[in-house]
């Protein structure tokens, strides 16, 4: 019931540029093993698209002017909106509740730069349902949306980024209970994205 | 308990508190500031915004421990700030308060927009002001003063 519960959780999954085909090149240079195939690729993609689907990470990865709280994933209480820079408006920003870590004893999550992901960074539709691992894997690839990230910058996103640590410690609603988690630890996300990076980040096919 | 040195309207406090005393708790009791109002206590209401470096701010769901070095605002301070002795007398001239309960929240929040946008729209206007509730139901007048204060500053 509280607002506060769940937060504006930001997980900005970073990819390279292009689709399927074409690995990063730093990775490659500092490996000297060979590509991995396009179907473990792909396998760990499907690892990567549930962390990216669970609701910890994509409430706040919306279509819409508005985050979304909870493992139903419904609206944010409290009339909070997106505003211009995904970070609330002036007197109802994120911070206004969200602070640095999570306060346990209010039930209030918390991360360093709590934001929404920007509108390009969508993995659901206006309807709130969430797209396909194709379209999710295709906007992630897309150096026009993801911000113009390599597949390095990818793995160092999932690997050091606050709000993605966030996703895997979101702390204490506010009846003391742990929130969910995504499905696998951080460090199998890690490794997961590592080795879908490595295969040349193949894209499911429609 | 924890001792904590809080910054509160430009003076640095030292309180001794459990780290998941909520901030609003700290001013009310520990500092007997009570022009901050608990409403709801889970963030729904507004009625506890204070300004943590210039962010307005429920205070209810922050614990102290949180806070750490940065500088907490309270209604207290309103009156010697610039616009928020401007929010004040708007106030003031558009009769807004009803029981009041709630204004101490809706005028710290009436600050943040304005320091924000000098002249917002009655989209920024019902955005921000969102967040905050009135029993008596003063949003017209609300409204109406913020653009009064809003008019002031041009």
């Amino acid at each position: 019931m509280p607002s506060t519960k769940i937060g504006l959780l930001t997980i900005v999954l970073i990819a390279v540029s292009s689709l399927e085909g074409t690995g990063p090149r730093q990775l490659e240079a500092a490996s000297s093993e060979p590509r991995p195939p396009r179907s473990e690729g792909l396998d760990a993609w499907q690892q990567v698209y549930a962390v990216l689907t669970h609701p910890r990470c994509i409430n706040c990865h919306t279509a819409g002017n508005y985050p979304q709280q909870g493992d139903d994933r419904h609206r944010h209480l409290l009339n909070v909106v997106r505003g211009p820079a995904g970070k609330g408006v002036p007197a109802l920003q994120c911070g206004t509740c969200h602070q640095a870590a999570n306060a346990d004893t209010t039930g209030v999550p918390g991360g360093h730069g709590w934001h929404l992901a920007p509108l390009s960074m969508k993995w659901q539709d206006t309807n709130d349902r969430i797209l396909s691992s194709s379209a999710v894997c295709s906007a992630v690839t897309d150096r026009s949306k993801n911000g113009d990230r390599d597949g390095a910058a990818l793995l160092k996103h999932n690997e050091e980024e606050p709000l993605v640590l966030w996703a895997f410690n979101p702390g204490r609603r506010v009846d003391g209970s742990l929130r969910t988690s995504p499905p696998i630890t951080h460090d199998q996300f890690v490794a997961a994205t590592r080795r879908w990076v490595e295969a040349g980040m193949p894209c499911p096919q429609q | 308990m924890e001792t904590y040195k809080v910054t509160v309207n430009g003076q640095q406090k030292e309180v001794s508190a459990d780290p998941g005393t909520p901030l609003l708790w700290v001013l009310r009791e520990e500092l007997k500031m009570t022009g901050t109002k608990y409403g709801c206590g889970i963030a729904a209401c507004g009625a506890c915004t204070v300004h943590v470096d210039g962010v307005a701010t429920r205070s209810c769901v922050v614990p102290v421990s949180l806070v750490g070095n940065r500088s907490v605002e309270t209604i207290e301070a309103m009156a010697n700030d610039p616009v928020g002795r401007i929010v004040q007398n708007a106030w003031v001239d558009q009769d807004v308060v009803q029981c009041g309960y709630c204004q101490s929240g809706q005028i710290m929040s009436a600050v943040a927009l304005l320091k924000s946008i000098r002249k917002p729209t009655d989209k920024d206007i019902e955005e921000s002001m969102g967040g905050n509730l009135c029993r008596c139901g003063t949003y017209v007048r609300i409204r109406a003063a913020i653009k009064a204060a809003a008019g002031e500053l041009e």
